[in-house]
């Protein structure tokens, strides 16, 4: 028996290939946003509406993370904007090296802002790094206003959480406030923006706020 | 389940580590896991269990040491380690708290024969 010291990150080599993926955006000007969320909290929809609106401004691409499907992806193109969708199969998030393969192949000229939006998940996401400059949260109203809570990590780690699905409150019950609270407590330095892809509420204070972040 | 990832990651750089000093056979692996990381310990055992097959580290357990969260508020100079409900606001001056520790992924240390 011999005990070798290791003190080693387990997550170096993600880490690894997040700094790797971090000089190339810096290297090409590209602004890249790492999208997280529970599955259906809007995540496409506010990617449409968002592009909708800036696509004169900035040149977009979208690099998709979904288990099955290109759905997403399809989505995103019908809209005049180059995406890859990344099909994981089983793997519930994307990681560092899977972002890495595709800026091997995905045309990226020119290209000012990327978003990433991965896999619809609320808990894995948030330990891996994709080498972002931002890492921004859609959480639907109706999930509940304890759901900060739950998933204290994700909500800890992302720089904003827009609050989807406005529109449904009056249906849901759900208190705005309490929701908001609940954000603030696990991270009080966090952006919220209460939106709705559906009625376009919230959508342009939110896409001001990106548009400084981007010229920082 | 990223837990599998995340034992993949492991066993990898376990068995490089193991490698570098002649040994095949790796008998336990010292992990520090943040109790404020999106990992359940039970879930890594599993995961190790499916994952270390025909690995260097296919006899060996896992040695886990949980770490609590410990938090810091660079206002009032106050550190925490009873934070309630995971309310990151200074409890005595309602600044943002800084984590200090709680969100290690660590390979402490490998034994090896």
């Amino acid at each position: 028996m011999h005990i070798i010291d290791m003190h080693t990150h387990i997550m170096q080599e993600n880490e690894k290939a997040a700094n790797w993926n971090k000089d190339f955006f810096n290297k090409h000007k590209i602004f890249a946003a790492n999208l997280m969320s529970a599955p259906g909290a809007g995540k496409t929809s506010l990617l449409e509406e968002t592009i909708k609106k800036i696509k004169n401004e900035f040149k977009i691409a979208v690099i998709e993370g979904d288990l099955q499907t290109t759905i997403d992806a399809d989505r995103i193109n019908a809209l005049g904007i180059p995406s890859h969708q990344i099909v994981t199969g089983t793997v519930c998030h994307l990681d560092a090296r899977m972002i890495h393969n595709v800026l091997h192949d995905f045309k990226l000229e020119g290209i000012g802002l990327l978003f990433i939006e991965n896999v619809g998940n609320l808990v894995c996401p948030a330990e891996f790094n994709l080498g972002e400059d931002l890492k921004v949260m859609v959480f639907s109203v109706v999930e509940g206003a304890e759901k900060p809570k739950k998933y204290p990590v994700m909500f800890h780690e992302t720089d904003a959480v827009l609050l989807n699905k406005i529109d449904l409150i009056p249906y849901s019950g759900v208190s705005l406030k309490e929701l908001e609270k609940n954000v603030l407590e696990i991270n009080p330095l966090a952006k919220i923006f209460p939106v709705s892809c559906k009625t376009g509420e919230g959508i342009d204070d939110w896409i001001g706020w990106l548009k400084q972040q981007i010229r920082k | 389940m990223h837990e599998f990832s995340i034992v993949q990651n492991i066993i990898n750089a376990c068995e490089a580590e193991a490698r570098k000093h002649n040994s095949n056979k790796i008998s336990k692996i010292g992990l520090r896991i943040g109790e404020f990381t999106g990992v359940v310990r039970e879930a890594l055992d599993f995961a190790f269990d499916i994952t270390k097959k025909n690995t260097l580290a296919e006899n060996a357990a896992f040695e886990i040491e949980i770490v609590p969260l410990k938090t810091h508020c660079n206002n009032c100079g106050h550190t925490f380690s009873d934070i309630k409900e995971y309310n990151f606001y200074c409890p005595d001056c309602n600044d943002p708290l800084e984590i200090l520790e709680g969100r290690e992924l660590e390979i402490k240390y490998i034994d090896i024969t």
